[in-house]
């Protein structure tokens, strides 16, 4: 109970602190903030590593869930990194 | 390793994942600011993999290397114009990773027991069956967005008026599940009944929502997609998986809210309810349009061009279908090169998706100084004399600041009709996504410059080259 308190302190905070910086990101970059954000919430990919790695010899179904996780999770983090990175490099100012 | 030692190497990839966002906030450092997060994921990955409950490698590293294929192939394909479709499925895939995690854990401990007991099992059951809701509508929602935006579903709304109560009926029928899950009172039957409700739910709640509220859902799904991270995090007590989850949500919380005081409506509104019909007030295009209308030719336009010494560029969703941003920069240039200053008001909800426009003209090389939000351009209408409007309809429509009866009344709007004068690049009169007509067309400072955007642009550059 205590880990899940100190566990929630974190997830507020964190979100407070979201709010904060995310205000400040302007219109202009809307798009690569959601894309590159999207990357970001490809963390779970550390989950999906931990599921299908375990070595959970009882089931068959959870390394094949985990196996599953992993290639959506690695998608949504090297397309959403790198697709960010395409859009970023064209917002240059010229000459 | 450790599990103290990897958890403050999570705290570092967090670090980074916050640098990261904060780079985002400026158009010089956002370069950079990606990297660090990306920078940050690939550091919480290696740990992860350094991690002693980490066994089997050939399944672990089989899933990396497919998924890197895939993602790669992704990135560099896709137009930009394509980027509402390429965030969807990325919000889909993220949702669906999270039910992936949520699931294994589900289908791990129903094999071999729980290590836990009490109130801390409760709650990592809680969090187990709130990842499989929210990654799982996650996952639909965001398919049948893909669909609406890629036009493979029909993009206008569809439903009906009882629809908010099937939703409702859903929501309240999966908190049940998950009630009695957790009470184990129910078995694995349970816990696919919860992933199909949750699939269900994600299409009836984005499937009667239509093509100009788009940029809505993208933004919400977004959230959902990091909700879900962070619920999966609160599954295994991990650091990363919370902050970076919360982060992700609150981003895509903001651009929602945003995203509906762009269009006066609340987020409940654009959920549950179609854009309300204006009751007896219904207006008649054929008596807004008729007679009132003038329409011109490019060259007509051209010599309107000739002599602006300010040009304002309102460029819409009709841009984006016609692939028109680089004949719209070459006209930029070409009006900049005789001396006129050039800059684009972009509505916030133009387009499919938050800055969706930003990033077609970034593509062609448009200088993102020259980008001015809503506020930033309507006090300086007044002193334009040429507005040209490329495939805008209802962001400049009139009704929505003086038609108190008129269902868009409120919305912020580019007050456009202020200028000198007002060119209107359009196929047709048809109306927009809200199905009103627009006063704007029959002022007498507008004219209608029919056909398709590109073209119609580049016959306007090619008429000035000729002048010149």
């Amino acid at each position: 109970m205590e880990a899940f308190i100190v566990l929630l302190s974190l997830f507020t905070l964190a979100v407070f602190l979201g709010v904060e910086l995310i205000t400040k990101v302007p219109p202009t970059l809307h798009t690569p903030l959601m894309s590159g954000s999207n990357a970001i919430s490809g963390i779970t990919i550390v989950g999906a590593i931990l599921a299908a790695g375990s070595g959970d010899e009882s089931s068959t179904v959870v390394p094949l869930l985990g196996f599953v996780a992993i290639v959506f999770a690695t998608i949504n983090v090297v397309a959403g990194f790198m697709v960010t990175n395409r859009m970023l490099k064209m917002f240059k100012r010229r000459g | 390793m450790n599990s103290i030692i990897i958890n403050l190497f999570y705290l570092l990839a967090a670090l980074l994942f916050v640098m990261g966002i904060k780079g985002l906030t400026r158009p010089k450092t956002a370069v950079r600011g990606n990297r660090l997060a990306a920078l940050g994921m690939l550091l919480a990955i290696v740990i992860t993999l350094l991690d002693r409950q980490v066994i089997h490698y050939d399944i672990v590293f089989a899933g990396l290397a497919l998924g890197t294929l895939i993602g790669v192939l992704m990135a560099v394909k896709v137009q930009m114009t394509s980027m509402p479709q390429m965030v969807a499925i990325l919000n889909g895939l993220g949702g669906g990773a999270s039910l992936g995690v949520a699931a294994a854990s589900y289908f791990s401990v129903l094999a071999s027991g729980s290590a836990l007991s009490g109130a801390t099992l409760i709650i990592t059951n809680s969090a187990v069956m709130l990842t499989v809701l929210i990654g799982t509508l996650t996952f639909s929602g965001s398919a049948v967005a893909f669909g609406k935006l890629q036009e493979i579903l029909p993009s206008q709304a569809i439903g009906f008026s009882g629809m908010k109560f099937i939703n409702l009926g859903l929501l309240l029928a999966s908190v049940a599940v998950i009630f009695l899950l957790v009470n184990n009172q129910l078995g694995s039957d349970g816990f696919l009944l919860l992933v199909g409700l949750a699939l269900l739910l994600g299409v009836t709640l984005v499937m009667p929502i239509g093509g100009a509220d788009m940029p809505v859902v993208i933004a919400l799904l977004n959230a959902y997609s990091g909700m879900a991270a962070a619920a999966a995090g609160f599954i295994m007590g991990n650091n990363v998986l919370i902050v970076s989850g919360a982060l992700v949500g609150a981003s895509g919380l903001i651009l929602t809210q945003i995203m509906c005081v762009a269009m006066n409506r609340s987020l409940l509104n654009v959920l549950f309810g179609k854009m309300a019909v204006s009751d007896g007030l219904t207006v008649d295009a054929d008596e807004v349009y008729q007679g009132k209308v003038t329409s011109a030719t490019p060259d007509e336009v051209g010599m309107m061009l000739e002599g602006a010494q300010r040009v304002v560029i309102v460029p819409g969703f009709g841009l984006a279908m016609a692939q028109a941003q680089h004949a719209v920069r070459e006209l930029a240039d070409t009006l900049v090169s005789r001396g006129a200053i050039v800059e684009f008001a972009i509505h916030p909800v133009a387009g499919r998706m938050p800055g969706h426009m930003n990033v077609l003209l970034a593509e062609a090389e448009v200088d993102y100084e020259a980008m001015k939000t809503m506020e930033q351009s309507n006090p300086h209408f007044s002193k334009t004399d040429v507005v040209l409007v490329i495939g805008a309809n209802d962001v400049t429509n009139p009704m929505a600041r003086e038609d108190k009866g008129s269902p868009i009344y409120g919305m912020p709007i580019l007050n456009v009709d202020a200028a000198k004068s007002v060119v209107v690049i359009k196929r047709s009169l048809s109306p927009g996504f809200a199905g009103l007509p627009n006063p704007l067309f029959a002022m007498d400072n507008a004219v209608m410059l029919f056909g398709d955007g590109k073209q119609a642009i580049m016959d306007l550059t090619a008429s000035l080259h000729e002048a010149a």
